[in-house]
């Protein structure tokens, strides 16, 4: 099966050789494919049924909860940390970016982007919190609970002082232009790097 | 009994080399019973050891000789079972201080011929370890694919990477703890009493006498299996039910069905071992604190296991060895950065969960062992 095109991204930019924590890494799938190009991937998932999977599948993870037990791995513990599609299902997020750039010098970041131009025109008009393709799930059962746009990702690392080295937007599989990233991004991915 | 239980024969082998004892102490020979499944391949690098639990016993896998009952492990092992005998060499030896036929309490002493009893010397989870690598020396198993173990098994994988990590690729330990709490040494000294108590017991010297403590290793057996249990499952199981009447005796009888229960439970286990052997096992597991020999700091046990790819299972109704104490090795072993897996299975009978039909379980130790989908 294909990876999701946010985890293809990140699998394709991790050098192999590289010590990655793949956090919300679900039944590991990003993992098994790192694994195949030599990366040494440990994860961390808080489902019960998603971390038997990925151990199942031979890989390495641990049952926790990024909110609490980040603080459990050592500083500089991996070159990369990686946490995709969990941001913003996190209780602080700036804290987890913090703790992100702890345990590793360099971290992906990705997550749906609030301000895509389809959520902005179904608040606007249905002035309702929108559901759409990566936001599927009604207000009261959505675990993100906080949620955050291109702009407000930018603006936080700017005032955090955190380096971006690349960053990769998506509408649907394609990629859009950072330009216009704040409105035609469905789908964000930074690489930010300690400041 | 207990003179019938030590007239069985069991395949083992008597190294004539010293071990020393973390007590001082030294055996001059080591007598290691044990079992093993499956073919050692050519390079002999498919070795599984799999260590039993406290009352458990070599015969992982292959019927009990003195009950006639399926191996305790016999879901697991075996087979196309998630511990493969048709890709793995499984290796279970009865644990050092046990009866099944290695040394211990039951074993004569070389000057009298007289089982050594209370005069054999206490011993502890890494002694076992130093026999079975003995026993692994024997057998010419330099290195093993995994060390697997529930309960005191998790705890002797625990500690078969801290002593001897160049000699393991993986652990995989379920339901297990890395010291004994106030609660764990409360329970079991609880049973040392009543075997001690017991009359029939008489220091321990009762291996040639007409008595034997029965009745004190019953009960012992009794507050035991109490903590396998979880308090759900016991309610499940029997709620207030009364047994085999319909109204209360008004007596001390085993009136409700968990007292009838706990009564068989304590009966049947004297039929397959030995008291003294109960109280060396149990001392060796209160003694048990991986971190003791590093200052209390259990990452310091784990500082040469980085390699070792640890697995944890824990179960959330297990109140004896709960998530806490897994999920404490854990962090200490990312302290160090080994890698290390762990999960909590929810499951409905409590510490006994690893011994019972979890599927979930069988998935992760299939996955541990690089045989897994």
């Amino acid at each position: 099966m294909a990876l999701r095109p946010d985890l293809a991204i990140i699998a394709d930019a991790v050098p192999s050789g590289a010590r990655v924590l793949d956090i919300g890494c679900g039944d590991g799938e990003l993992m098994v494919a790192l694994g195949a190009k030599g990366v040494d991937a440990r994860g961390l998932e808080i489902d019960p049924a998603n971390v038997t999977a990925a151990i199942a599948r031979g890989q390495s993870v641990v049952q926790g909860d990024a909110n609490r037990d980040l603080a459990d791995y050592p500083d500089n513990a991996f070159d990369y940390a990686i946490l995709s599609q969990t941001l913003q299902t996190t209780e602080r997020p700036d804290r987890v970016v913090d703790e992100l750039l702890r345990i590793a010098p360099r971290a992906f970041v990705s997550f749906p982007n609030f301000a895509h131009w389809r959520v902005r025109l179904a608040l606007l008009w249905n002035g309702r919190m929108p559901v759409t393709r990566l936001l599927p799930v009604a207000w009261y059962e959505t675990p993100n609970i906080h949620h955050v746009t291109v702009s407000d990702f930018r603006d936080l690392v700017r005032a955090k002082q955190i380096g971006v080295e690349r960053a990769w937007h998506l509408s649907g599989d394609k990629p859009t232009s950072d330009a216009a990233a704040s409105w035609r991004a469905e789908h964000a991915i930074f690489l930010i790097a300690r400041g | 009994m207990a003179s019938r239980l030590h007239e069985i024969q069991h395949q083992s082998v008597t190294i004539e080399a010293p071990l020393p004892l973390d007590s001082g102490h030294r055996l001059p020979s080591v007598t290691i019973a044990w079992q093993s499944y499956g073919a050692l391949n050519a390079d002999r690098s498919n070795a599984v050891l799999v260590c039993h639990a406290l009352t458990g016993d070599q015969y992982v896998a292959s019927d009990h000789p003195a009950t006639g009952k399926p191996g305790w492990w016999a879901r697991m092992v075996g087979p196309g079972k998630p511990i493969d005998t048709d890709r793995f060499h499984v290796v279970c030896a009865n644990v050092l201080g046990s009866c099944m036929g290695s040394s211990g309490p039951a074993t004569p002493d070389p000057a009298t011929g007289a089982p050594l009893g209370m005069a054999f010397p206490v011993i502890t989870i890494a002694d076992m370890v130093r026999a079975q690598a003995m026993l692994l020396d024997h057998l010419g198993i330099e290195r093993l694919h995994a060390v697997v173990g529930g309960s005191m098994g998790g705890m002797q994988a625990l500690a078969w990477a801290a002593a001897y990590p160049e000699r393991l690729a993986a652990a995989i330990v379920i339901a297990s703890a890395a010291r004994h709490s106030a609660q764990n040494i409360a329970f079991h000294e609880v049973g040392r009493q009543a075997i001690m108590a017991d009359p029939d017991w008489q220091d321990g010297q009762y291996y040639g006498s007409a008595r034997a403590p029965t009745k004190g290793l019953a009960v012992a057996r009794m507050a035991a299996h109490i903590t396998y249990l979880s308090e759900a499952g016991l309610t499940e199981k029997f709620g207030r039910r009364l047994q085999a009447r319909d109204i209360k005796s008004f007596g001390f009888d085993a009136d409700f069905q968990v007292e009838s229960y706990l009564r068989h439970q304590g009966l049947a286990f004297t039929d397959r071992f030995d008291a003294n052997a109960y109280l060396y096992i149990t001392r060796a597991m209160d003694y048990f604190d991986l971190a003791e020999p590093h200052d209390g700091r259990l990452a310091g046990a784990f500082a040469r296991a980085r390699d070792v790819r640890f697995t944890l299972v824990s179960f959330d109704t297990d109140w004896l060895y709960p998530t806490a104490e897994s999920r404490r090795i854990v962090q200490a072993l990312q302290s160090v950065g080994a890698a290390a897996s762990f999960v909590e299975l929810s499951a409905p009978f409590g510490h006994d969960s690893f011994l019972l039909d979890v599927p979930a379980l069988d998935r992760i130790v299939a996955g541990a062992l690089g045989t897994g989908r």
